[in-house]
C-alpha cells in the first residue's frame, strides 16, 4: 500500500508530468484559459490515461515481450502503443456518443486532442520501463501511475486556468500579452512545484 | 514550380513560420531537452530526419490515402521513422540517447511533424514536401539551439558541454535555469522579444 501511495505522491507533486517532466504541454497551454474547460480536459485525460495504461500493459505482456526464437517484438513498442492509444480514443469517443451523450457533450471536443497528447504515450512507455510486465503487482503499480499522472496533469491544468482567468484582468506589458506571460507564470508554478523535491515518503 | 517557390518554402520555417517560436508547436521536446546545446542539436537533427522522411513518404502516397483514416496512417508512417531514429541513436550515440530518454519515442506525437504532414505533405508534391520538411526541421533545430544556448550558458556556465569543444564561460551559474522553471521563463522571454519586434515593424 505504501508503495502505491508513494507512486501517487511522486506523480502528482514531486515529478508532476507537466511542470517537471514537460509532458502534455500542448493541451496545458491550449485549453487552460477557463477553469471549466480545464477540468473537462483533465477528466477526459484521466479516463483515457487509465485505460491506456491497462491496455498497453496487456499488449506488452502477451504480445510484445513474448520471445520467439530468442527475439521479442519490443522494438515495435512505439508504433503499437500509439496505434492502441489512437484507436482507444476513437473507441471511447464512439462509446460515449452512443451511451452517455451528456458526458460526450462536455468532453467531446477534447477527446481527439488526446491522441497527440504526449503525456498519454509517455506514461504508457514509462510504465513499462519503470515496472516491467513480470507480475500482476506490476499491473497495479502501472494503473496507479496512470491515475497519478492524470491527476497531476489535471491539477496543473486547473491551477494554471485559475491563474490565467485572473491574468485576463491584469495589466500586462504589451509584448508579454497572451502566450509569453503564460510561459512566465508556468515557470513560477514550476518553481513552486520544485519545493516538493526531496520530499521523502516512508 | 519555380525556384522562387522552393526557396520561399525552404526559408519560411526559419523565422516567419518558425514551428516553435511563432506557432508554439512541439513544446514538450523544446522545453524538456534544451538543458544543453548538444542535446538540443541532437533532438533537432533527429526530428528533422523524421520530418523530411515522413513528408516524403506521405507526399508519395497522398493520392491513395483515404481521407477518413489519414491521421492513423500519418502516425504509423511517422512512428516507423521514429523507431529507426530510436534504434540507430541507441546504437551509435548511446549517451545522447540516454540524455534524451523518453523524448526520442515521443517524437511520434510531436505536433510539428503531424502538423506538416496534414497541412503540407498531404497536399503537395514530393520535392517541395521534402524542402518544406527540411526548412521546418532546420527552424525547429534553430529554435531549440537558441533556448539550449541560453539555458546552458546561464544554468551551467558552459557551452557545448558533453562534447570535446566544451567552453567554460563562468563558474557560478544559476541552477534554476537548468531545471523546469528556467525552461518556461526562457521561452516566455524569447516569445515576448519576438512579439515586441513584430510590434515595431508593423
Amino acid at each position: 500500500m505504501n508503495e502505491l501511495l508513494a507512486i501517487i505522491i511522486a506523480t502528482v507533486f514531486v515529478n508532476n508530468y507537466v511542470l517537471s517532466r514537460f509532458l502534455g504541454l500542448c493541451p496545458f497551454f491550449g485549453v487552460s484559459k477557463k477553469i471549466e474547460t480545464a477540468a473537462g480536459m483533465g477528466m477526459a485525460v484521466t479516463f483515457v490515461m487509465t485505460l491506456a495504461s491497462i491496455a498497453t500493459w496487456f499488449i506488452e505482456k502477451f504480445l510484445l515481450s513474448i520471445k520467439v526464437g530468442g527475439h521479442d517484438l519490443s522494438y515495435l513498442r512505439t508504433v503499437t502503443f500509439i496505434l492502441v492509444i489512437a484507436s482507444l480514443v476513437q473507441f471511447v469517443e464512439m462509446f460515449l456518443q452512443k451511451s452517455m451523450p451528456s458526458l460526450y457533450q462536455s468532453l467531446g471536443i477534447f477527446l481527439p486532442l488526446i491522441t497527440t497528447n504526449c503525456a498519454v504515450l509517455g506514461v504508457a512507455i514509462l510504465n513499462i520501463q519503470n515496472f516491467g510486465v513480470k507480475t500482476y503487482w506490476a499491473l497495479i503499480k502501472t494503473i496507479t501511475q496512470g491515475v497519478g499522472a492524470a491527476l497531476g496533469f489535471t491539477l496543473a491544468l486547473v491551477l494554471m486556468a485559475g491563474i490565467r482567468e485572473r491574468l485576463e484582468l491584469e495589466e500586462v506589458p504589451a509584448c508579454f500579452k497572451g502566450m509569453p506571460i503564460a510561459f512566465v507564470v508556468s515557470g513560477l508554478l514550476a518553481l513552486a512545484f520544485m519545493g516538493f523535491n526531496g520530499l521523502k515518503i516512508f | 514550380m519555380s525556384k522562387k517557390t522552393y526557396s520561399k518554402t525552404f526559408f519560411a520555417g526559419f523565422i516567419k513560420e518558425n514551428p516553435v517560436l511563432a506557432l508554439a508547436l512541439g513544446l514538450c521536446p523544446t522545453l524538456a531537452v534544451t538543458t544543453s546545446l548538444y542535446n538540443a542539436i541532437g533532438m533537432g537533427i533527429a526530428a528533422t530526419f523524421v520530418l523530411v522522411c515522413s513528408n516524403a513518404v506521405i507526399s508519395l502516397f497522398r493520392k491513395i490515402i483515404p481521407e477518413k483514416i489519414r491521421i492513423p496512417i500519418f502516425i504509423v508512417v511517422i512512428a516507423t521513422f521514429v523507431t529507426i531514429v530510436d534504434l540507430s541513436m541507441s546504437a551509435f550515440l548511446p549517451e545522447l540517447h540516454a540524455q534524451l530518454g523518453i523524448f526520442v519515442p515521443l517524437i511520434v506525437v510531436n505536433c510539428v511533424i503531424l502538423g506538416r504532414a496534414e497541412a503540407f505533405a498531404s497536399k503537395n508534391g514530393i520535392i517541395i514536401s521534402i524542402i518544406d520538411g527540411l526548412g521546418m526541421g532546420i527552424g525547429f533545430t534553430l529554435a531549440l539551439s537558441l533556448i539550449g544556448i541560453i539555458r546552458e550558458l546561464f544554468g551551467n556556465g558552459t557551452l557545448f558541454s558533453g562534447t570535446p569543444m566544451m567552453i567554460e564561460v563562468f563558474s557560478k551559474p544559476a541552477m534554476a535555469m537548468i531545471f523546469a522553471p528556467g525552461a518556461f521563463i526562457t521561452m516566455g522571454f524569447i516569445m515576448a522579444f519576438i512579439a515586441s519586434r513584430e510590434k515595431k515593424e508593423g
